[in-house]
């Protein structure tokens, strides 16, 4: 069965300069390298990292809001089509995404009410009576009230504006939602309300979830598969709870150390040395390589490709059986 | 820093070419100039004659190159009117508007700034409103109109000051004032909205609420960082030095650069049109190199070097 | 309380200056339009008899209530007319530069890459020479006829509003509301026109009333200089310039439209700072 989203090596680079004019050097830049997964229908995939993994071009790979540098995106067996073309704008319908800021993603001039019926009237559908009430449908599946309809975004709070931003994104029925730090600009309880949420709109609807965060606890919970992203490239996929419980790849290992838990933990943090390098200067072989605790001589050479291990998980390291 | 510098002359020098080009096709474009001298009635020989005189029948790109590499030797051509050399003739009016454009300077500085800052350490006091109340004219009353109402009142009724003219010291008073009088209004209003925002910013605040006497805090903090929003307005005056007193010499017959591009337009001289234009395009150039060193200098975020500010 | 605290609240929110300043430009507007009703003689018409005649408050008649001048046209008449063509090419010429900075604005947020490198540079360009300096050149070589002053007015300040627009664009599309809608598969038109449009408008409308005070004094200054409005036209600028040859003898005739434009202009910038302080209060 094909699953709804298909990407394969996907790749984004950038030609930067370093330095002023007339003094640049030419550089290039892997915003993202050779990145590829499969997404069923009604299911979710968690993209983590720390920020400048590749996470956020990685989404708008996805939906085309970025021309590919190289690889393919294909949405239910279809490739993506050129970005701003018809084609394209059709497949709005299917594909949606949700930001990070709800109030820089409305318009502050216009009710939320109107914003949500928006992509019904850019795609033409139903009438102007029907619209509203369609609208009206959505705000009730959120869990909004109807009088909100009539509000401005800067009336409302966070959590809110938010669920308006999810109303307008569901309006038109699409079956993946590609969510970027949907929940991070949130106060900690509305988080969890949020969350919940989106769990149930997707029991209820059946829609698939790329969703991308930092935040470990939250991805956990909420997907069925989760893939690690160092520098552009997956470093490690698998289950949820089994990535969780015994990573495979020191990177993971190191994040998930770094959880905060109330229970005093037998294992010490790990703690990485150095900084997150800088994407234009990427170290040959393993890109993980200069701040791995594990690292030997082949990790400095030769890039490990994203396998399989023996209990189904992938990840990409040479030392994956030794260090688990 | 250096690199830095390096840049903006990179940038600098190209404006001025820019500016070059500009002035060049824009000429090409208007119109026959020969047509225009000499009257459009003049007999078809000495139309002819004048063109290949001033070499307007050859090529468009020739004359283009021509241009350049003349005035890359600094021969820019002479003026139709009386056949002298044009840069010589715009030269030669520099010190007279010097004369009156520099003092003025001063006089905006002098006044300008002071009120700027007092009225905006004695916020919405009587002080305060007049100085606003005062320098509003600065920008809605015209030069030529300041200038009569002072002729009217000093000259005319008075009878203390001439009113025109360049022969004695006393008659480049009215003009000084009149350009400096509209240029400290401006820079008043100016100050105080850069010293107001600054002495909003919670380092001030956070300065006077450790002990800091309000004098100690207004010299060493706010002052120093007002200074750099004020820096680029002064600049763009300095930049003005020589083309900012245009009307003001028209209106007292002041022999200057000003009085001189009126009536080259006027004659449509269009040599003596160009240099000017070239000769204010390298001042405002040179004074916004000089503006963004002393920033470098002022702004310590950009004294160390590397990308600017951001 | 009743009537004296109704009273305070109207005046908090309409201040007596902005009031004043508000009806001055009514009154402008109004003799804009009015002008060939109002003006009691044809601006040009010629009365050898009554030259040089003093203005009602300085011992004249009401016939010439604003005085006449050194050919015995009526100061009032030639003022009211001047009006009109005054506030006319600062209204177009404000018109013109805001919708092309808009546009250009636009344009650079949109392409961005050398589209966007470009048009910077235009707009240093500009940014970097006194107007008064370019409109003098493109005088001397363009000659002078209306159609092409009032283009060369409308090219004053386009960059500030090209500057504004770009960069409340670029702040649009990059994570805004902008990116979201075209997102959802707007057109490029709709994201333009509906959303980001309204959003700037304000800071348009500002700048636009620093704008308009700026182009009358322009205008007014190369009409005074000989260079702007020809003759038989009049505006208030060149009536200045022809009032000035009679400053001994008949002052009036430079003193009201010197007036007139002083009025006008701060009318319109008291204006300004009020809508400015309504329309966004986080805006200094």
């Amino acid at each position: 069965m094909t699953a709804l989203l298909e990407v394969s090596n996907l790749a984004r680079t950038y030609d930067v300069r370093r330095g002023r004019w007339p003094f640049a050097k030419p550089a290039t830049l892997h915003a993202v390298d050779g990145v590829s997964f499969a997404l069923p229908a009604g299911r979710t995939l968690g993209l983590v990292g720390e920020s400048g993994c590749g996470k956020t071009t990685t989404a708008k790979l996805v939906l085309g809001l970025v021309p590919l540098s190289a690889g393919e995106v294909r949405v239910g067996g279809e490739t993506l089509p050129a970005a701003n073309s018809p084609g394209w704008r059709a497949l709005r319908r299917r594909m949606q995404m949700v930001y990070q800021d709800p109030l820089g993603a409305l318009d502050r001039r216009l009710s939320v009410g109107r914003q949500v019926m928006e992509p019904l009237e850019i795609h033409g559908l139903g009438s102007a009576a029907e619209r509203h009430e369609k609208a009206l449908a959505m705000l009730d599946a959120v869990g909004l009230a109807q009088h909100h309809f009539d509000r401005f975004p800067h009336e409302l709070s966070g959590g809110q504006r938010q669920r308006i931003v999810l109303a307008r994104a569901l309006i038109l029925d699409p079956q993946l939602l590609v969510c970027d730090e949907p929940i991070s600009a949130l106060d900690v309880s509305i988080q969890a309300q949020v969350v919940n949420l989106l769990l149930a709109l997707q029991q209820r609807l059946g829609l698939a979830y790329l969703f991308i965060s930092h935040d470990l606890r939250m991805v956990r919970q909420v997907s069925h598969e989760v893939a690690v992203m160092y520098l552009g490239r997956i470093v490690e996929q698998g289950d949820p709870d089994r990535l969780f419980a015994a990573p495979a790849h020191p990177y993971t290992q190191a994040l998930v150390s770094a959880i905060p838990t109330h229970t005093r933990s037998r294992k010490r943090r790990i703690v990485l040395p150095g900084e997150p390098p800088n994407p234009v200067d990427r170290p040959a072989g393993c890109a993980f390589h200069p701040r791995c605790p594990h690292a030997v001589e082949r990790c400095r050479i030769e890039t490990p490709a994203l396998r399989t291990l023996a209990d189904g998980r992938r990840a990409a390291c040479h030392l994956a059986e030794q260090i688990a | 820093m250096l690199r830095y510098l390096a840049g903006r002359l990179l940038r600098a020098i190209l404006t001025i070419f820019l500016v070059i080009t500009f002035a060049f096709f824009v000429l090409h474009l208007s119109g026959d100039p020969a047509m225009m001298i000499l009257s459009a009635d003049a007999p078809p020989e000495s139309i002819k004659a004048f063109r290949a005189a001033w070499g307007l029948d050859r090529p468009l790109w020739v004359q283009y190159l021509s241009y350049i590499v003349h005035a890359l030797q600094g021969d820019l051509g002479n003026s139709m009117r009386d056949g002298r050399p044009a840069l010589q003739l715009v030269l030669e009016r520099v010190p007279a508007t010097l004369a009156i454009t520099v003092p003025a300077f001063l006089l905006k500085l002098v006044i300008g700034i002071p009120a700027g800052i007092y009225a905006a350490l004695h916020r919405n006091s009587l002080a305060d409103r007049l100085t606003m109340m005062v320098s509003v004219a600065g920008f809605t009353v015209p030069s030529f109109v300041l200038a009569l109402v002072l002729v009217l009142v000093f000259s005319v009724q008075l009878g203390w000051l001439p009113s025109a003219g360049s022969d004695k010291p006393a008659s480049a008073i009215l003009p000084i004032v009149t350009l400096g009088v509209a240029g400290a209004a401006i820079l008043a209003r100016f100050t105080r909205s850069a010293m107001l925002e600054v002495l909003g910013q919670p380092y001030i605040r956070a300065a006077s609420a450790k002990g800091l006497q309000w004098r100690t805090v207004v010299v060493h903090h706010a002052l120093p960082n007002a200074a750099i929003p004020t820096t680029t307005i002064v600049g763009f005056m300095v930049g003005t030095l020589i083309a900012g007193a245009v009307v003001v010499e028209s209106v007292f017959a002041w022999p200057g650069i000003g009085r001189l591009l009126v009536s080259s337009v006027s004659n449509r001289d269009l040599a003596v049109v160009q240099v000017i234009l070239l000769l204010v395009a390298a001042t405002m150039v040179t004074s916004n190199i000089i503006v963004d060193f002393v920033y470098g200098w002022l702004d310590p975020r950009l004294r160390r070097g590397g990308p600017r500010g951001r | 309380m009743g009537v004296k605290g109704g009273a305070r609240r109207f005046f908090e929110a309409w201040p007596p200056l902005t009031l004043l300043a508000l009806a001055w430009i009514a009154a402008m507007v109004i003799v804009a339009f009015g002008a060939d009703l109002l003006a009691p003689y044809p601006f040009t018409a010629l009365d050898l008899r009554a030259r040089l005649l003093p203005p009602v408050f300085m011992g004249g008649k009401w016939a010439h209530a604003l005085g006449s001048d050194e050919l015995g046209r009526d100061v009032l008449s030639r003022l009211i007319m001047s009006i009109r063509l005054s506030l006319l090419i600062a209204f177009f010429g404000t018109i013109i530069a805001a919708a092309f900075g808009t546009a250009m604005g636009f344009v650079a947020a949109h392409f961005r890459g050398r589209t966007e490198a470009l048009i910077l540079m235009l707009i240093d360009f500009q940014a970097s020479m006194p107007f008064l300096i370019i409109a003098l050149a493109v005088l001397a070589f363009f000659g002078n006829n209306l159609a092409l002053f009032v283009m060369l007015m409308g090219l004053n300040s386009w960059e500030r509003y090209a500057r504004i627009a770009r960069g409340l664009t670029l702040s649009a599309n990059e994570q805004g509301y902008a990116a979201a809608v075209r997102q959802l598969g707007a057109s490029n038109m709709r994201v333009y026109g509906l959303h980001v449009l309204p959003n700037i408008a304000s800071t348009l409308i500002v700048s636009m009333t620093i704008t308009f005070p700026e182009t009358i004094l322009l205008e007014s200054g190369l009409s005074f200089l000989g260079l702007g409005v020809q003759p038989p036209l009049t505006s208030l600028g060149n009536m200045v310039g022809y009032g000035r040859e009679y400053l001994t003898r008949a002052p009036w005739i430079m003193l009201s439209p010197a007036a007139v434009i002083v009025l006008s202009t701060l009318s319109i910038s008291i204006v300004g700072d009020w809508l400015r302080d309504r329309l966004d209060p986080t805006l200094r």
